[in-house]
């Protein structure tokens, strides 16, 4: 299957102020293309006001097969989660 | 040409492109690329309804009446709209002349003696503006691209060229437009040749009559017929 256009993963930033968060993938010729592509699929309901591509290939994943040794030590500190002081009174966001 | 022939060379270039691009729809070279044509073609379809309804306004028919009810004669559409779509490099081609052509034909409408056909236009002219840059990245590929494609390209540039002739007739934005996407392309700018013409007179090539026929049945047999 070489004929077959590289894969793209797109990420879209809905808003100002928010940032780019993944939304899907697609495959295109180069990084132009997939720019266009990812306007005409993900954004033709005023999805965004920026795209960014991405070259699938050119991301590195953690493997599920390492899923516990990367993930589970972290579930039984529970010092690192912030529950040990007492939230000031009226902070709404914290 | 009258106001209302004027309004109609717009309404009925978008309204037989969108219907000859949605031909693409599931048919694409690649499913990406078929939403893109059929993006495109809802795009053209948006400014046919606008306008035609505009045009209708006049003697009160409306979009649907000018849309679904008239004869080939009476559209005043250009041939190149309703050529057929060939391969993808010709549907690239038609893309490419066309936008080229309705960009700068919206942008000089936008501040123009008539406000309503002026906002239309102020809408239109940024599509356009994306489907001329998305005919021109593609021309640019194929043409650029392999022999294979190149051959493709240039082909359908031949025999699209022609048809050109009543588009622009000596409008320099259109043809500087054109020619830097072409040479970009490693394409050659045909010269001279035939120059078929007719279509803002009803003079029609034989492909409008089928694509109406088909875009009108249902509505011929059907009147009124809703989704």
């Amino acid at each position: 299957m070489s004929n077959e256009w590289p894969l793209w993963e797109v990420f879209i930033r809905a808003r100002r102020g928010l940032s780019h968060t993944h939304v899907g993938s697609l495959h295109a010729p180069d990084a132009t293309v997939a720019l266009h592509h990812a306007r005409d699929v993900y954004t033709r309901r005023q999805e965004g006001v920026s795209i960014w591509v991405v070259p699938a290939a050119a991301i590195t994943a953690s493997s599920p097969d390492e899923k516990d040794a990367f993930f589970d030590p972290a579930a039984d500190k529970v010092y690192r989660h912030p529950t040990f002081y007492a939230v000031p009174e009226g902070v709404a966001h914290l | 040409m009258t106001a209302v022939d004027e309004l109609l060379a717009i309404g009925d270039d978008a309204l037989v492109a969108a219907q000859r691009l949605g031909e693409w729809c599931s048919r694409g070279p690649e499913m990406e690329e078929d939403v893109a044509l059929a993006n495109v073609a809802l795009d053209q379809l948006g400014v046919a309804r606008l306008v035609l309804s505009y045009a209708g306004e006049a003697d009160g028919r409306t979009e649907d009446d000018l849309a679904y009810l008239r004869e080939d004669f009476e559209f005043r559409n250009c041939l190149l709209v309703e050529l057929p779509n060939g391969d993808f490099a010709t549907t690239i081609g038609k893309l490419l002349l066309l936008s080229g052509y309705q960009k700068p034909l919206y942008e000089s409408l936008v501040d123009g003696p008539d406000e309503r056909l002026g906002a239309i236009a102020d809408k239109a002219r940024k599509e356009s503006a994306y489907h001329l840059e998305h005919s021109a990245l593609w021309t640019v590929r194929l043409g650029d691209g392999t022999d294979e494609s190149h051959r493709r390209m240039q082909a359908a540039v031949d025999e699209l060229w022609p048809y050109t002739h009543e588009l622009y007739a000596g409008n320099g934005a259109w043809l500087s437009t054109v020619e830097s996407v072409l040479a970009e392309a490693t394409l050659e700018r045909p010269d001279g040749g035939w120059q078929p013409g007719g279509g803002r007179r009803g003079v029609h090539t034989e492909h409008l009559g089928y694509l109406l026929a088909e875009m009108q049945v249902l509505h011929r047999a059907h009147p009124g017929a809703r989704w």
